[in-house]
């Protein structure tokens, strides 16, 4: 997997609420059996018109944030579907990084999964993150993770938290399945002790 | 220790716990479906890892199957045939246990699971997707995971979660007539908002609850990923034994009487702790229906379409479904119902549609749909004569599948046009791009089709 350290970006504002995976993704791209190349297709509902050509008005379609790879947004974003065509649409458009007030779970965990960080930070700190945002041409930020801190484009630091297992992972590259198959033993003797006490879950 | 149901699933399924909390947590079925399966198999592939236990997993197509009655030739889109040949393919070359699309058993992988006997109290149940939740309505943890957990679970047969919060949702007293589980669930998130249960397992308890049929526990189960909770559970009891009983999966004989001892020690303990408490009332509950593009959008029938003050969210929503504050929710006219999904696809959300159309006839403005949730349920209601009876009425009686609820194969909503449905969202083009969505229960959906517009089912 991709390792996240430390990124300085592009960020954009995106304020809305309730950004659900549909939006995200709409589900008729979701005929693939690739993760890749989707990034073409990330929010279309809202980021074209219906003949295919860009909306003006979708923040990432302005010169100032085509080139963006933080998003910086409402709460609960990513609610709805546990489709990871979403963080894969995302990530192949460029987005690394999400700053919201709280995401859905399974959006939350499948970022991880992805070498995107996403970060939860109160509605105040972001407000005054899409201030910046909003106000400078290139609102350049960086996100720490080694150090857990945003800097904003006037030198202003914020702290975030992350899950210490997660934050390792990402900041290692590692593949979770890896460190997981190394304990094979173990799951070998918990699976051995369930076939004892509950003998109807095994159908081999 | 006074623990609660979702603490006692948790405890017994821990291979190994961290220092800080994370578990590796050992998962026992698996079920899996052609969108979200092909990265997984792809990467057990390329990483040249072996799938841990074929055994423990169940696969069948659902979000992309043809329902017309020329599903056997059917032309689908050729990225939809490739997802469905796909799944054929890996399932075949793990070992993986695989219900085809033209097999009697076939349907939505949330209505197969339980009526296979796959899904038992006592498990944990992961699949990828969202509305795996369903399954908590036996008193399994069952939730939702991404595609690179689905690969972790098959390459493991574990995953690396934490714990979530204890929250409960009690329901006492007696639902009235005309009332269903549906409303209840829609009531839910309307009190608590889509993102209310975020980072909880909702447990849902009282009187209305255990009152209610397996049936009616998975469609409450189903929509707790709506409030924001990746499960929902409901503690097993007699009416779960009895729907287990018999099943081709589930245990017979002694051993059956075996596991029914155990799942009867699977209930919250008295004073347990919950970390969120909501209680309703079932007799303040009303037939239910969403106005906007979102579940929490959602109002009593008696209500009108709410104004946006101010709220841009409300605004866009308003400007998405087409609608102007102050309309009754009863004068919304529809073209469109879709009866079906995994919410509402059983055989008794079907008999709760046929009781309200027998002997009556679809609006002449409305195209009105059933699509059986499973092979197994389209069977049943066809022994039951009850297709006989849409089919009079007016409706087109379909084969099995996802549907009109997601709308990723022909089966889709125009732009503009607006659909009373029995699935679980409504976002913005859930349905098909620029398609209206109003979420109700299976009776109000089918009062709709008679009327031609959002109607109470009570007064019908
Ligand atoms: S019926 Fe709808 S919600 Fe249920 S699994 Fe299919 S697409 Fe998902």
């Amino acid at each position: 997997m991709d390792k996240f350290t430390c990124l300085r970006a592009i960020a954009a504002p995106l304020p809305m609420n309730n950004i659900d995976t549909d939006m995200i993704i709409p589900q008729h791209h979701l005929t693939t059996i690739k993760r890749t190349g989707l990034g073409i297709h990330a929010f279309s509902s809202i980021r074209y018109h219906d003949d295919g050509t860009e909306r003006e008005d979708f923040v990432l379609n302005k010169p100032a944030c085509r080139s963006a790879e933080i998003l910086i947004t409402g709460a609960n974003f990513g609610c709805g579907s546990s489709r990871e065509h979403a963080p894969w649409a995302l990530k192949d458009f460029g987005i690394k990084c999400i700053i919201a007030p709280s995401f859905a779970d399974i959006f939350y965990g499948n970022c991880f999964k992805n070498a995107i960080l996403p970060i939860i930070l109160p509605q105040k700190t972001i407000d005054l993150l899409l201030d910046d945002a909003d106000s400078g041409a290139n609102a350049i930020i960086t996100v720490d993770l080694e150090q857990q801190q945003i800097t904003g484009p006037d030198g202003g630091v914020v702290s975030f938290e992350v899950d210490p297992y997660r934050r390792h992972c990402l900041l290692n590259g590692l593949d979770d399945i890896d460190l997981t198959l190394e304990k094979q033993d173990i799951i070998r003797d918990y699976e051995a002790a369930r076939r004892l006490t509950q003998p109807w879950l095994f159908k081999d | 220790m006074r623990t609660t149901l979702y603490d006692k699933l948790w405890h017994s399924h821990i291979v190994e716990q961290q220092s800080d909390g994370t578990c590796l947590i050992y998962i026992d079925r698996h079920i899996i479906h052609e969108v979200t399966s092909p990265q997984a198999f792809e990467g057990l592939r390329l990483a040249g890892r072996a799938l841990a236990h074929a055994g423990s997993m169940l696969a069948v197509p659902d979000h992309n199957v043809p329902t017309g009655a020329d599903r056997a030739t059917a032309v689908n889109a050729a990225d939809s045939q490739l997802q469905l040949d796909t799944l054929a393919e890996n399932c075949q070359a793990f070992g993986v246990d695989y219900i085809p699309m033209l097999d009697p058993r076939q349907g939505i992988v949330h209505i197969v699971g339980p009526e296979q006997g796959f899904t038992l109290p006592g498990m944990t149940i992961v699949c990828g997707d969202s509305h795996t939740s369903t399954h908590g309505a036996f008193g399994a943890l069952a939730f939702g995971i991404g595609t690179s957990e689905v690969e972790h679970v098959m390459a493991t047969r574990t995953l690396v979660l934490k714990r979530q919060k204890n929250m409960r949702i009690e329901v006492s007293g007696a639902l009235g007539a005309g009332v269903t589980a549906k409303d209840i669930a829609l009531a839910v998130i309307g009190k608590i908002g889509t993102a209310g249960g975020s980072g909880h397992v909702i447990e849902f308890t009282g009187s209305a609850v255990r009152a209610l049929t397996m049936e009616g526990r998975m469609t409450l189960c189903n929509m707790s990923i709506e409030a924001g909770a990746r499960s929902g559970l409901i503690a097993p009891d007699q009416v779960t034994f009895d729907y287990v009983m018999g099943r081709p999966q589930s245990p017979k004989g002694a051993a059956f009487e075996q596991a029914v001892a155990y799942w009867k020690t699977l209930i919250s303990d008295e004073g347990a702790h919950y970390d969120k408490e909501i209680f309703l009332k079932a007799e303040d509950i009303i037939p239910q229906v969403t106005w906007g593009t979102s579940p929490e959008h959602v109002l009593p029938i008696t209500g009108v379409v709410p104004a946006a003050d101010g709220d841009a969210r409300i605004a866009r929503a308003l400007d998405y479904i087409g609608l102007t504050p102050g309309t009754k929710l009863q004068d919304i006219a529809i073209d469109r119902v879709f009866i079906g999904s995994c919410t509402n696809g059983r055989i008794e959300d079907i008999r709760a549609a046929v009781a309200v159309v027998r002997g009556r006839k679809v609006n002449k403005n409305v195209v009105a749909w059933v699509v059986p949730g499973s092979g197994l349920v389209k069977l049943q209601a066809e022994e039951e004569g009850l297709d006989q009876i849409l089919i009079r009425a007016g409706f087109d009686w379909r084969e099995p599948g996802c549907s009109m609820c997601l709308a990723m194969n022909a089966d889709k909503l125009e732009p503009g046009e607006r659909c009373a449905a029995t699935s679980n969202r409504n976002f913005e083009g859930r349905q098909g791009k620029g398609g209206r969505t109003h979420l109700m229960s299976p009776a109000m959906a089918a009062a709709a089709a008679i009327t031609g517009h959002i109607t109470d089912v009570r007064e019908l």
